[in-house]
């Protein structure tokens, strides 16, 4: 409950600080203030310590897998800003109202992750895409980006009406006459056309919201449009939180039904690893192409919704936090090259080797070698494939699409150290942001060798409403 | 204690290497680390096998049933003894060769290579193996991308392409072992308890899952077209490492991940995969014939040999799978040796084409000695170490009762030796005898520190060859332990 609360009264507070002061620096500081109230805020609510005591009527459900997605989702933005606030301060003239979004859409997250009713899940999903919208757009003289911003609008909307048709399809077949994704099956189960219909078009909304084949069109257009420390943000923070709610809503609420629904999404992940991975490795701009790895790696993430085990959302957590700060590391360096395709990156071990070293660490994570925390991520999605026993094609599957994602993901490498060329940043780096890389690097590390640091947290704390 | 201290002194010591900045220094640092390491493997043979020191045993992944598990028995202290010899060897062989740029960063991986390699042979936990495995590939894709040949980008990143697919596919492999496992643990017991519970129908499939890996990094045919451009592009130092310890990696994983844990699944396919290493042996063994390029001819030559030690684990009988463990350290010794000698030839004369070589036994009457007994060590000759690893070998294959083929495979792998005959002899006759020409007529003989290596060399290949016992008693037990394993009866 914390989060929600901060994050909105948070989100109000920066569209003001545009008022007050001009000064970019403390609304930049503001801003990290807030992130780091709200990633106080929510761990002290995994701790037992509450803002306020509302009765929320069982429409949330704060338990430790939701609020560990937002702990994740808050670090992940904080090092977001603190790495790259300095780039969103380059998009335009509105910064206060970016960090606004920004917090609102931290808001919508957070509602995501704990949702217990389907009106909650359709607020957080609409909380979020709003906000998105408008970012995607905020490059207002680039044509690119008002063009990815009006796809994005477009194509967004309808994916919600779709989730607005299946959650009324599911609301007619529930016998209770409930939103409650827990009473859906009770009191018998029972699979009717009806509650089919409503979870499949469920599953295509979702779909659509994390870039799964074959929903995922807009992506590369809106990734590769958006100015990029907002692709940062919407393909790491935003889509792992989404994949938090998505198997929350399938474990919780349809998993009784598994068998019916299994078998579109073993078809959608090999369509989406499939098309992810191999139309990456055909992209000149390495923006691109992290869109498209994007795509596959949400691939890897959805072998963890077929399985729905107690090891697929141990998983979802560690791929959530071990993509994102891979990623994010990987678009914060991007952000300061003077050129976006391979070929800018060619040379940059000769003179950034922080900078390449860093970005190694970060590749090889998300490329899933030992060592790093994508290795134990993509572990435990196999894992938990493998450990129900079914499945097993789309496991070795998945490999052999893991081993194409070695191919771009080492090319960046090779440019950077194989290659000689004059592909440099545009200014030096500061020794804070090759600092903060190096923290990242050494997180990622750190959750590839010892992976419960993480993950302990979530057979130690139980909270409830 | 020592399995963790034979891991750990390659790795700090590599990762301190970074940070040296000075290249002399960086050498002279890798080689006290590797004969540190050395020391350390020196001392674990003269301790009783049942010495507390032999094992290392500490919580790691308590939720995924997996302990940083390492130990050594007859199988892991021969070939972490080969590691642990060759590295210096290539470090003193190697001694005046210059990376250009940043020769400190090219030291400091070779030490973490070692570190992934001792890991590998050293790890009892199936986890654990699959981490180091991994671990052992990164440093090396590295070197030979950044000092490795013209095409060197190209070849090493199909060599690594190929291993991760490999190695992928194991990991599902030791993920559906691991399922079933009723105590959810890695270990090695646990595993090999695991033989008679899968059943043989899983084993089959299961098979292909682990081979493949294995398959791919010994390699066998037909999945070795990495190798010899691998070999011939990557940087020297590397390719030692590559040809003497790696290739190693995947005759071990067969013995000790494989076999034991899918008998059936081993018997099963064996003819099949025997059938394979045939065809490759006689394949590689031909084309070394007509090789003119020094390195390729070794490359080649390298395949044919491995093919014979996997076609050796699969006739499952004692002398065989002995044979095996004592030849594994022999061809790394003896295969170092002809590429510290296809070095040296190709520095002095800066060309590899045997066709445009000759003469050098005149000029170079040392290197020439070393040289020719080397080269009869490659093709097996009594008094030579590889004469005690391919006698065992032979006989093993020939008495096994695994399969119905044994006369015809110990047949066909005869003739490979007689081709590497052909192949080794008439190397030397033409590179070493004959006239010299422009290219020859400036070579000079060796210089000390490739003597004292080559000499080593030629030293551990006569006294093994002379006096095998210790070898022989040091894999006895493993050998016998592994084949009752093998049997899923029991």
């Amino acid at each position: 409950m914390n989060a929600i609360l901060l994050s909105a009264i948070w989100g109000i507070i920066m569209m003001f600080s545009g008022i007050v002061t001009k000064s970019k620096t403390v609304i930049r500081n503001t801003a990290v203030i807030g992130l780091a109230l709200l990633l106080i805020g929510n761990y002290a609510d995994m701790m037992g310590y509450h803002l306020a005591n509302i009765e929320v009527h069982k429409m949330l459900y704060f338990d430790t897998f939701g609020l560990l997605g937002n702990s994740i989702a808050f670090a992940s933005t904080l090092l977001l800003v603190l790495l790259s606030g300095r780039d969103m301060e380059k998009v335009g003239h509105n910064l206060a109202e970016y960090y606004a979004l920004i917090f609102f859409v931290l808001c919508g997250v957070s509602l995501v992750t704990t949702f217990n009713s389907l009106l909650m899940l359709f607020l957080g999903i609409e909380i979020i895409s709003i906000p998105l919208y408008i970012l995607t757009g905020s490059e207002k003289k680039n044509l690119k980006s008002n063009e990815a911003a009006l796809k994005y609008f477009l194509m967004g909307s309808f994916s919600t009406g779709l989730m607005l048709l299946g959650i009324a399809f599911l609301y007619g077949a529930s016998p209770l006459g409930s939103f409650a994704v827990d009473e859906l099956w009770t009191p018998k189960p029972s699979v009717s056309p009806l509650l089919l219909s409503g979870i499949l078009l469920l599953l295509i909304s979702m779909s659509f919201k994390v870039s799964a084949a074959p929903f995922h069109f807009w992506t590369p257009d809106v990734y590769d449009g958006a100015p990029t420390v907002f692709t940062s943000f919407m393909a790491t923070i935003v889509k792992v939180s989404i994949f938090i709610g998505f198997i929350r809503l399938f474990d919780e609420g349809f998993g009784q039904g598994a068998a019916q629904w299994q078998i579109f999404v073993a078809i959608i992940t090999a369509a989406t690893l499939f098309i992810g991975n191999i139309t990456a490795v055909f992209q000149q701009s390495v923006k691109r192409m992290l869109a498209y790895s994007s795509i596959a790696q949400a691939g890897f993430m959805l072998l963890g919704l077929l399985s729905l085990t107690g090891i697929a959302k141990q998983g979802i957590i560690l791929y959530a936090a071990a993509y994102s700060l891979a990623t994010i590391g990987i678009f914060a360096i991007l952000l300061r090259m003077k050129d976006y395709t391979f070929e800018g990156f060619n040379g940059l071990a000769k003179q950034q080797p922080v900078l390449a070293a860093t970005c190694t660490i970060f590749l090889l994570s998300l490329a899933g070698i030992p060592l790093t925390g994508g290795f134990f991520a993509k572990y435990y999605m196999l894992m938990s494939v493998v450990s129900t026993g079914k499945f097993i094609w789309l496991v070795i599957f998945a490999v052999l699409c893991a081993a194409v994602s070695a191919y771009y993901y080492f090319r960046v490498i090779q440019a950077m150290y194989f290659k000689d060329g004059d592909g440099g940043t545009e200014a030096e780096p500061s020794a804070g942001f090759k600092g903060l890389l190096v923290l990242l690097a050494v997180l990622i590390v750190v959750l590839g060798v010892f992976p419960q640091v993480l993950l302990h947290q979530l057979t130690e704390w139980i909270y409830t409403w | 204690m020592i399995p963790f201290l034979l891991i750990v002194i390659p790795l700090v010591t590599g990762l301190a290497g970074f940070f040296l900045k000075n290249a002399g220094t960086a050498r002279g640092w890798s080689l006290m680390s590797s004969l540190v390491t050395l020391v350390i493997a020196l001392w674990s043979l003269t301790l009783a096998k049942d010495s507390p020191l032999l094992h290392t045993d500490v919580a790691w992944l308590p939720d995924l049933g997996s302990r940083f598990s390492v130990g050594m028995d007859g199988l892991s202290t021969i070939l972490s003894l080969l590691t642990a010899v060759c590295f210096p060897l290539i470090f003193i062989a190697t001694w005046r060769d210059s990376y250009r740029g940043r020769a400190w960063n090219f030291y400091a991986l070779m030490l973490l290579s070692q570190a992934g390699l001792m890991g590998v042979f050293l790890a009892t936990d199936a986890l654990l193996f699959y981490f180091f495995w991994e671990l052992a590939l990164i440093p090396v894709y590295f070197l030979c991308s950044q000092w490795g040949g013209e095409r060197r980008i190209a070849v090493t990143f199909k060599f690594f392409v190929y291993t991760f697919v490999g190695s992928l596919l194991m990991l599902i492999g030791l993920l559906w072992i691991y399922s079933k496992t009723p105590d959810h643990s890695f270990s090695m017991k646990s595993f090999y308890a695991m033989r008679s519970v899968i059943s043989s129908k899983d084993q089959v499939w299961l098979f292909w899952l682990l081979f493949i890996a294995f398959a791919i990094k010994m390699p066998i045919w037909p999945l070795h077209t990495w190798q010899p451009d691998t070999y011939e592009q990557s940087p020297n130092a590397t390719t030692m490492v590559l040809s003497a310890i790696m290739v190693k990696m995947g005759l071990f994983g067969v013995i000790r991940w494989l076999a034991p844990v899918l008998p059936v699944g081993t018997w099963a396919w064996g003819d099949t995969v025997s059938g394979a290493c045939i065809i490759g042996m006689i394949y590689a063994s031909l084309v070394a014939i007509k090789q003119d390029d020094l390195k390729r001819l070794i490359a080649y030559s390298s395949i044919a040999h491995v093919g014979l030690m996997c076609l050796a684990i699969f006739a499952t009988t004692e002398s065989a799978m002995q044979g095996v463990m004592i030849q594994m350290f022999n061809h790394g010794i003896n295969i170092l040796g002809m590429w510290i000698v296809a070095d040296l030839i190709e520095r002095q004369t800066g060309t590899r084409k045997i066709s445009q070589l000759g003469g050098l036994a005149q000029k170079a009457p040392v290197l020439a000695i070393l040289l020719v007994v080397v080269a009869l060590a490659n093709v097996a000759l009594p008094l030579t170490n590889a004469f005690i690893g391919e006698f065992l070998l032979f006989s093993g294959v020939f008495t096994s009762t695994a399969t119905q083929y044994s006369v015809v495979f110990t047949v066909v792998a005869g003739l490979s030796i007689i081709l590497a005959a052909v192949y080794t002899l008439n190397m030397i006759q033409r590179v070493f005898y004959g006239d010299t020409n422009t290219l020859t007529a400036q070579v000079t003989d060796i210089k000390f520190n490739e003597k004292v290596v080559l000499v080593a060399i030629v030293g551990l290949i006569l006294f093994v060859g002379v006096y095998p016992k210790p070898m022989l008693d040091l894999t006895k037990e493993t050998a016998e332990f592994i084949l009752t394993k093998m049997n899923y009866k029991l």
